[in-house]
């Protein structure tokens, strides 16, 4: 079992520049597309950055509790997009459309 | 050989993460998102936590893509038809996250000190994450139990098809 592990030879400063950039593509899908489809995704993009430096950090750290963490963000991002995808079908149901546009309807 | 696996990682999932976003159809988009956790779980196994680059697997690639792909499937978008933002909205959307990436470049820079230590390097092993979060996080282990549940029984009464569910009563 032990020779599974990898000794750790990249500088912790490259999974720091790898998670912002990560999380900057997710930002930039939020903002670019107007599918909500799309949108989901790059939630779950930017989730997945701030889990991969949680994990290094926790790895490097030598402290279990940053990878309990990243096991609870996953519990909640599975629960956030099951009801996400529920909501997208019921606006679809009603629109016919998935454009997030059409949903400044909301605003009063 | 360790930073090599991790620039080739590093650029595939970046790569299919821009992927993600400029591609038309959303199918593909989906698909590459795939290709990106995957990236993500060879980063986890770079980073010795086996247990959760299983886990993401199974729980990324296994369930929530699984759910993208049957949304996308069932309600037919898989064709390019979405309606593209004006122009001046995209440079707008580039810049202002390309401003985010800059400021938290600028902010993160020299900002490191952490101090490696040796010798315990399993610690991402099943057996050393389980006695964590069975000892010190049972609790919240419970409560996401019940944000679970919560959270399927809201999907339930959420998509139901209430004209249709009508006549039953």
């Amino acid at each position: 079992m032990l020779n599974l592990i990898i000794e750790m030879k990249t500088p912790i400063e490259y999974y720091i520049w790898l998670s912002t950039v990560l999380f900057s593509i997710g930002v930039l899908g939020v903002l670019f597309r107007r599918n909500a489809i799309i949108i989901f995704a790059c939630i779950e993009l930017m989730l997945n950055a701030v889990n991969l430096l949680m994990v290094a950090f926790s790895s490097y750290l030598n402290d279990a509790t940053g990878q309990v963490f990243v096991f609870f963000i996953m519990a909640v991002a599975a629960a956030e997009v099951a009801v996400g995808l529920a909501i997208l079908v019921m606006m679809y149901r009603n629109t016919k459309s998935v454009d997030i546009n059409i949903l400044n309807r909301l605003k009063g | 050989m360790t930073l090599y696996l991790f620039y080739f990682l590093s650029f595939l999932a970046i790569f299919s993460a821009l992927l993600v976003v400029f591609s038309k159809n959303p199918v593909y988009s989906v698909l590459y998102l795939i290709i990106t956790f995957f990236a993500i779980a060879g980063h986890y196994i770079l980073l010795n936590a086996q247990f959760l680059a299983v886990v993401h697997v199974i729980v990324y690639a296994g369930a929530i893509m699984v759910l993208f792909l049957y949304v996308i499937m069932l309600l037919n978008l898989n064709q390019e038809s979405e309606p593209h933002k004006q122009t001046l909205i995209k440079i707008a959307a580039v810049a202002s996250s390309g401003l985010l990436l800059t400021v938290l470049v600028g902010s993160l820079r020299g900002a490191t000190q952490v101090v490696t230590k040796t010798g315990g390097a399993e610690i991402g092993l099943v057996k050393n994450l389980g006695q964590v979060l069975f000892n010190e996080f049972l609790f919240p282990f419970e409560i996401s139990s019940i944000l679970l549940l919560a959270a399927m029984v809201g999907v339930v009464m959420v998509g139901k098809d209430e004209e249709h569910a009508k006549p039953d009563n």
